[in-house]
């Protein structure tokens, strides 16, 4: 039915998708990369907050609104573990932190999750990238990582 | 070969009403780089504000457009393979919906009441009008389907032993794909949004709205790509003087875009909350299995193309490309296509990239998307349908191409533009730039404290690469709009450049019939949407009211 070319073509083809799926695994693993999970939703990701779990733990709950994230500003010690919580009030934002391969959105009704770690100081900024609204581009927050505390 | 008065004017009327439209998307498309490039700081020029700019652009280049040339292509291919005419009447009532359709959502967006972009995203509220517009237009092109499949099968009866031209199968394929994925979105659009825009409901499911609209919103880019590859099979060898190196590599291709288009949406969702992380996984998985095809695809073509070229008499390894007709007048269509395909080897590695569960992370919603799109939706979707449809003028009105030279060129520049254009968004978006933001009001605008110096360099190239868009798409308009005021010198028709296939193919039969394909679709669909709908619909805690883009406050009902 196919002649000897076709099917090398073929053969090819599945094997440059299975390498890319075996990386897809791989990166998994051995880097421990992740997307947004699925977490149950409840009335307290909607209050805006940084809370400290242990010296090197921290969480941070951000709550998007047009055209704002809070908190606006979080100050964390360099080396720290921090989970991120992103939610909206009103309509779906987006959630892209500078330099750190942080990528969510935020959407009414639902909680996205991701974990960072902070190894060198400096202020990261966060910027809203899906369209939410007129003053869609003035909607950013920073996060400042060993910066002296206030 | 001849076509009927009436379905000659309708199929005239579908290619010029996109085309004419077109004049806007290009120019809100120039706009948008210049605002991003902070060359203007300001929310809008000439009565357009910035986001209702970005929201014709989105919605005319890729819904209108893309719409409207699958349907008139459809009907040229079907028409043309199986010599038979689509009912007058559906026809028809068809463009009607579809113009009409079209009009009611240009004039929701015009008027400034629907700057929701062409992903509706709720809870934006957009005016009822642009819902029930693209509602139009959705079903105005499932009606020829139906009918294609009439033609089809009428041609099958009379023809039981012969192989199903890899065009028909491409356009049948097509259109099931387009058919399935559009109830998701028709039932988002009429079920949820209509009524909660006009104020009948309260609040909807902003996760389920997502997810339903993903079901559609990935397949839709197959829906614009499958035309364009059913040139690359059955004109493109033709054109370079050649033949189809294998028919059945095409075949093959149209049936896993068939069984694998739809259930790999929700790889737009990596980044959303109430969808677990394996049905993520899963979709992930499977959008690489899209790839496939058009790893087929280019190796067969590439064959086709060389093929072609040694019986020009080239030799060398590498030197017979040379030999292919780049620059011929003659053969504009060529130019068309093979950038196209130059654009997409670029524009599908990127869309790899997007699709990696990990990778997504860095490039979600950056400018790196729409600068890997604009490799494929701008490279060889557009440029076919460019090159398509003033073929299809030129025949249908019996002109002359108004300008040939322009004509010739304009694929070509049109890929220096874009290559540079893709390039800047794509190295912007690694740094971080936002897409679908007005940057000239705050992060390039060196008065704004938000000013950020690492995004110039990179929305300079995305404004020198649109520039020279804007210029190829004015070129073309020119020929485009010339032709049609030119005189008929010629009887009006239908043909399409036919490549025969380099060996004897003998008919395989589970390449010839579309009932087990169709069971796989459908059980693939099932098994990976089920879970994410189930999910958007019972992870998410609350539903949202509607919101005007300006206001922050909620719709309320009065
Ligand atoms: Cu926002």
């Amino acid at each position: 039915m196919l002649d000897k070319f076709e099917r090398n073509v073929i053969i090819t083809a599945l094997t440059v998708s299975a390498l890319f799926i075996f990386s897809i695994f791989y990166a998994l693993g051995a880097k421990r990369q992740d997307v947004s999970e699925c977490l149950p939703y409840n009335k307290t990701y909607e209050t805006a907050r940084v809370e400290q779990i242990d010296a090197k733990t921290y969480q941070i709950y951000y709550v998007a609104r047009m055209w704002n994230f809070e908190p606006a500003i979080s100050y964390i010690p360099v080396g720290s573990e921090v989970d991120l919580f992103v939610t909206s009030l009103d309509v779906v934002h987006g959630f892209n932190v500078f330099d750190k391969n942080v990528n969510l959105m935020a959407v009414p009704g639902g909680v996205a999750k991701t974990t960072v770690k902070f190894t060198e100081p400096g202020v990261y900024k966060i910027v809203c990238h899906e369209f939410c609204g007129t003053g869609h581009q003035n909607m950013e927050a920073e996060i400042i990582v060993n910066y002296p505390r206030k | 070969m001849q076509v009927s008065r009436p379905i000659r004017n309708i199929l005239l009327i579908e290619l010029f009403v996109p085309i004419l439209l077109l004049t806007l998307g290009i120019y809100h498309g120039l706009m948008q780089v210049i605002y991003r490039s902070g060359v203007i700081q300001r929310t809008s020029v000439a009565g357009l504000d910035y986001y209702q700019g970005l929201t014709l652009h989105g919605v005319i280049n890729a819904i209108v457009l893309t719409t409207f040339f699958a349907v008139a292509f459809g009907h040229a291919t079907m028409i043309f393979y199986t010599k038979r005419e689509p009912n007058k009447t559906a026809t028809l009532v068809s463009m009607l919906l579809m113009v009409i359709g079209t009009g009611l959502a240009a004039a929701a967006i015009l008027a400034g009441k629907a700057s929701v972009l062409y992903t509706f995203y709720p809870p934006l509220k957009a005016h009822p009008a642009f819902y029930i517009g693209t509602a139009m237009l959705i079903v105005g092109s499932w009606i020829p389907y139906f009918d294609w499949v009439r033609m089809y099968l009428s041609w099958k009866r009379e023809h039981p032993q012969e192989s199903t031209p890899v065009a028909v199968i491409g356009t049948l394929v097509n259109f099931t794909i387009w058919f399935v994925c559009t109830l998701a979105v028709a039932y988002e659009v009429l079920v949820m949004l209509v009524p909660w825009s006009l104020g009948w409901t309260q609040e909807i499911n902003i996760m389920l709205a997502r997810t339903l609209f993903w079901f559609f919103g990935h397949a839709l880019v197959y829906f614009w790509l499958l035309p364009s590859y059913i040139m690359f099979y059955t004109m493109l060898p033709k054109l370079a003087g050649g033949k189809l190196y294998s028919g059945n590599a095409g075949r093959i291709a149209f049936f896993i875009f068939l069984i694998l288009s739809i259930p790999i949406g929700v790889h737009h969702q990596f980044g959303d909350p109430s969808i677990g992380r394996g049905v993520k996984l899963t979709q992930s998985i499977l959008t690489f299995g899209v790839a496939i095809p058009s790893f087929i695809t280019a190796f067969t073509i590439a064959a086709s193309l060389e093929y072609a070229a040694r019986k020009r008499g080239a030799t060398g390894l590498w030197s017979w490309i040379w030999k292919l007709p780049f620059f011929r007048k003659d053969v504009y269509l060529f130019g068309y296509l093979i950038n196209g395909l130059i654009l997409f080897i670029f524009g599908g590695l990127t869309g790899l990239v997007n699709a990696s569960y990990s990778l997504n992370n860095v490039v979600h919603n950056t400018s790196f998307i729409p600068g890997h799109f604009h490799l494929t939706v701008g490279g060889p979707v557009f440029l076919a349908i460019l090159g398509m449809s003033i073929y299809m003028l030129s025949q249908l009105t019996g002109k002359r191409i108004y300008a040939p030279v322009l004509n010739t060129i304009v694929p070509y520049l049109w890929t220096v533009g874009v290559l540079i254009f893709s390039a800047g968004l794509m190295y912007g978006g690694l740094i971080g730039e936002p897409r679908r933001t007005n940057m000239g009001l705050t992060y390039l605008n060196p008065s704004s404290e938000q000013f950020n110096p690492y995004w110039v360099v990179s929305s300079m190239l995305g404004l020198a690469g649109g520039g020279i868009m804007f210029t190829a798409g004015l070129l073309y308009f020119i020929s485009f709009f010339g032709t049609c005021f030119r005189r008929r010198s010629a009887e009006p028709v239908i043909d399409l450049p036919v490549s025969e296939t380099l060996h004897e193919e003998r008919r395989v039969p589970l390449l010839d019939s579309f009932k087990p394909w169709l069971a796989i679709m459908g059980l693939i669909i099932f098994l990976t949407y089920a879970p994410a709908i189930s999910d958007a619909i019972n992870n998410t805690n609350r539903k949202a009211p509607p919101y005007k883009p300006t206001d922050p406050v909620p719709v309320v009902r009065q």
